[in-house]
């Protein structure tokens, strides 16, 4: 049946997350941005929130909730409110996390998910991304070629966040049957990591090129079953974040067109401003609905491949699109990094390319 | 909740009118848009007999307790505008222009729904379950005044027992159905007190056939020509006193104007559901079209991958469910009786400028199919646009949804 408004568990975790976004992360945002890190203090907040461990099973240490997509998309959005670094730095356990709790087998779960259920903060990360201009999820130059009961693998990777401090990378590749992806640890012979890369956004979370030369991995390192419904998840997430960027460029855009003047009014008044802001509510409100109607989608169990995409495609030029105006509405102070709103247009513009960053 | 699932009810009735839409309203949608101002009789005679019992403008319960349906619209009133939106859209895939001229009290129905005493809603609204089929009509618009109803010039004069109303009305939708082809009614909008402003301006049920009330020209439009668009004029056009819906006294409030403003909220949703339907007929032919040219679409292709056709026609799709979703969060506030002012604004600007947007798009990929009269689709093209025009522009919708998220007043915005 029909409804638009979270449950009222969900609400409280929104309303939570919202209040950490915006009494914890969001007062950082600009100094973690200027200084390229991010504080460690706000990492060991957000992991006492539990967001990482709540979703792993109690067998591995964890709490066991119900990973539902949908509350998973009100919480990237509230956290990329408060900075979309510091939310990505925050859930990246996750991008080794739900793929074993989606896919892993008794044997991985057991070894991987209890590194992440403990009392403090645990890198964990995923290699998706490849620094190539026409870089295609469906055709990884990454290779995975079977041998003697083991995979060797093969490529380079990029944008892989916490790389050198991660416990597991879940190494995504090109198999003889598509993408498939492997759990790797850090100290793999054949993986190697390069230097931190510098972004035009991002910059407090740390991320890293990385190499694997005939990287020889166990064949019980390899997730087993479809990874579709991964990708689906990350898909969903990123847009969650994209809608929680623009969400943050509107309000202040807003709020700023309220307070400056021009020629007598505020320049809100003006309907050439008016009406800007206006459109941009109505495509954040359109790209929410979008991604919760795919997280929806997910948390019945039906393919969401088609809604995952089309979500992630609104919602990544809804965020340019809205991130762009509000830096307009500021005009040439928009354009000053006093203000945030040149922040949130730089992180909004990766949206169009970001895969696999986040999942929930 | 979070749930985008329809309930077993609505999706039933859904398919029915679908069946509908496709069977009875497609294989006449080309020559009721090529033979302007003629009516399919008998299709709407056959609208008239399956919707009349359908008729629940809050008039009560029924009394003859016949209908079922009916009687499913009371048991689930939480439902009753997300179902409309549903089977608006139905309809409107099918033909916007038929689906508009289908007898039915209409927007004038929802004002006597809205405003109308008990008394009046039996007298006007009542006629609607049995007879020759009827129409309603709203009459707002002027040729000095559009969007800015408060300017309106019409006037109302008491002598007696009955108001006089002189003035002229533009853009009615079925007027001439609702004042002279059958045995409806025009709600006409006209000021008591010119200097009185908002606060003066009433509306007033103009029975069909009254004396003084003329149909003066039915207009030539660009699509939904299926839909009678009429010019009434009124001169020395005399009602009874007890056809003004609401108070007859000028307040120095607004509450009444106010009102008026307020079945917008409720309407809105519904003409973005009709564009959505409009939208989807075409994302529908395009996509029949281009797989039947042996074209998938690669939905997990990166778009700077796509080819241009791809792109064109995933933003097309995601632009239409966008609009859908929007549309149904309005229309479930209503029934929830949440205040969806905003939302509704929201979902008929988005709408409005998705179809035209969707439907311009889809004539562009198809290339000399999509130019050609021998398809339908330059015809959607046309309807489309009215959806970004009529009950409330793109722009006034953008005003709407501005003030709101800015507490603004209309005196601080404008």
């Amino acid at each position: 049946m029909l409804g638009f408004q979270p449950d009222d568990e969900q609400q409280l975790i929104r309303d939570t997350v919202a209040e950490f976004a915006r009494e914890q992360i969001r007062p950082l945002a600009h100094d973690a941005d200027e200084t390229g890190l991010s504080p460690p203090s706000v990492v060991r907040q957000a992991w006492d929130l539990g967001l990482v461990q709540s979703t792993i099973p109690e067998a591995y240490g964890g709490v066991g909730a119900e990973s539902s997509a949908v509350t998973g998309s009100l919480i990237c959005e509230e956290l990329a409110w408060g900075d979309l670094a510091l939310a990505l730095h925050i859930l990246s356990p996750q991008l080794v996390t739900y793929p074993v709790i989606m896919l892993g087998t008794p044997e991985q779960k057991a070894q991987i998910l209890s590194c992440y259920a403990g009392p403090h903060f645990t890198a964990g990360t995923a290699a998706v991304m490849e620094p190539r201009f026409d870089f295609d999820l469906n055709a990884l130059t990454t290779t995975a070629e079977q041998h003697n009961g083991e995979f060797v693998l093969n490529g380079t990777k990029c944008f892989v966040p916490l790389a050198a401090d991660a416990t597991h990378l879940l190494v995504y590749a090109r198999g003889d049957n598509g993408i498939t992806a492997f759990l790797l640890p850090q100290d793999t012979p054949g993986l190697s990591i390069g230097e931190r890369e510098k972004n035009m956004g991002l910059k407090a979370v740390a991320t890293y090129e990385l190499s694997l030369d005939n990287c020889r991995v166990p064949a019980s390192s390899q997730l087993q079953g479809d990874i579709q419904p991964v990708l689906n998840r990350s898909r969903v997430a990123l847009s969650a974040m994209a809608v929680g960027v623009a969400r943050a460029a509107y309000e202040y855009a807003r709020e700023y067109a309220k307070e400056r003047r021009a020629f007598g009014t505020a320049i809100a008044q003006k309907q050439a401003i008016a009406f800007m802001l206006a459109e941009m509510a109505t495509e954040i409100d359109a790209a929410r609905l979008l991604v919760w109607e795919a997280a929806w989608k997910i948390d019945t169990g039906a393919d969401a491949t088609r809604e995952a995409c089309l979500a992630k495609n609104y919602a990544a030029t809804m965020v340019l699109t809205v991130t762009d105006n509000a830096v307009q509405t500021l005009g040439g102070h928009g354009y000053i990094r006093d203000h945030p709103v040149e922040l949130w247009l730089r992180n909004g513009r990766g949206f169009a390319t970001f895969e696999g960053l986040a999942i929930i | 909740m979070i749930d985008f699932s329809l309930s077993p009810a609505v999706k039933k009735n859904r398919d029915l009118i679908h069946a509908v839409a496709d069977g009875t309203m497609r294989p006449i949608s080309r020559e009721y848009d090529e033979r302007e101002h003629e009516k399919p009789t008998e299709w709407l005679n056959m609208m008239w007999e399956a919707s009349k019992d359908m008729v629940s403008f809050g008039e009560g319960k029924q009394k003859k307790g016949a209908d079922r349906k009916a009687e499913m619209v009371e048991r689930h009133p939480s439902e009753r505008t997300i179902r409309s939106a549903v089977l608006i859209e139905e309809l409107s895939w099918g033909d916007v222009g038929l689906y508009l001229s289908i007898p039915h009290p209409a927007l004038g129905g929802a004002a006597v729904a809205a405003a109308g005493t008990p008394e009046q809603k039996e007298r006007f609204l009542s006629r609607f379950r049995d007879g020759e089929p009827k129409w309603g009509a709203m009459a707002i618009t002027e040729p000095g005044c559009g969007s800015d109803s408060a300017a309106l010039t019409t006037t109302a004069v008491q002598d007696g027992d009955q108001w006089v109303i002189n003035g002229t009305k533009i853009f009615c939708t079925s007027g001439l159905m609702a004042a002279e082809k059958s045995e409806g009614f025009v709600v006409v909008w006209a000021t008591l007190d010119k200097s009185a402003g908002r606060a003066g301006i009433k509306a007033f049920v103009v029975d069909h056939h009254t004396p003084g009330m003329t149909v003066a020209k039915v207009e030539d439009k660009m699509g939904i020509r299926a839909s009678d668009t009429a010019m009434l004029v009124f001169e020395d056009c005399r009602i009874p006193l007890d056809n003004i819906l609401g108070q007859a006294e000028v307040k120095q409030s607004t509450t009444g104007f106010k009102g008026v403003m307020a079945t917008f909220d409720a309407t809105r949703p519904l003409v973005a559901a009709s564009a959505i339907g409009v939208a989807r007929a075409a994302v529908d032919y395009v996509r029949e079209t281009i797989e039947a040219a042996g074209i998938t679409i690669r939905y997990t292709t990166p778009p700077t991958k796509l080819t241009t056709l791809e792109r064109d026609f995933m933003e097309m799709e995601a632009n239409l469910q966008a609009a859908r979703l929007l549309t149904w969060r309005a229309a479930w506030m209503l029934d929830q009786g949440i205040q969806n002012n905003l939302e509704a604004s929201m979902a008929k600007a988005k709408a409005g400028s998705m179809v035209t947007q969707v439907t311009q798009k889809a004539v562009e990929l198809l290339g000399p199919l999509g130019y050609s009269r021998k398809t339908l689709l330059e015809k959607w093209m046309r309807d489309a646009k009215i959806s970004d025009i009529y009950e409330g522009t793109q722009q006034i919708n953008l005003l709407i949804i501005a003030r709101r998220i800015l507490g603004y007043s209309s005196q601080e915005l404008n």
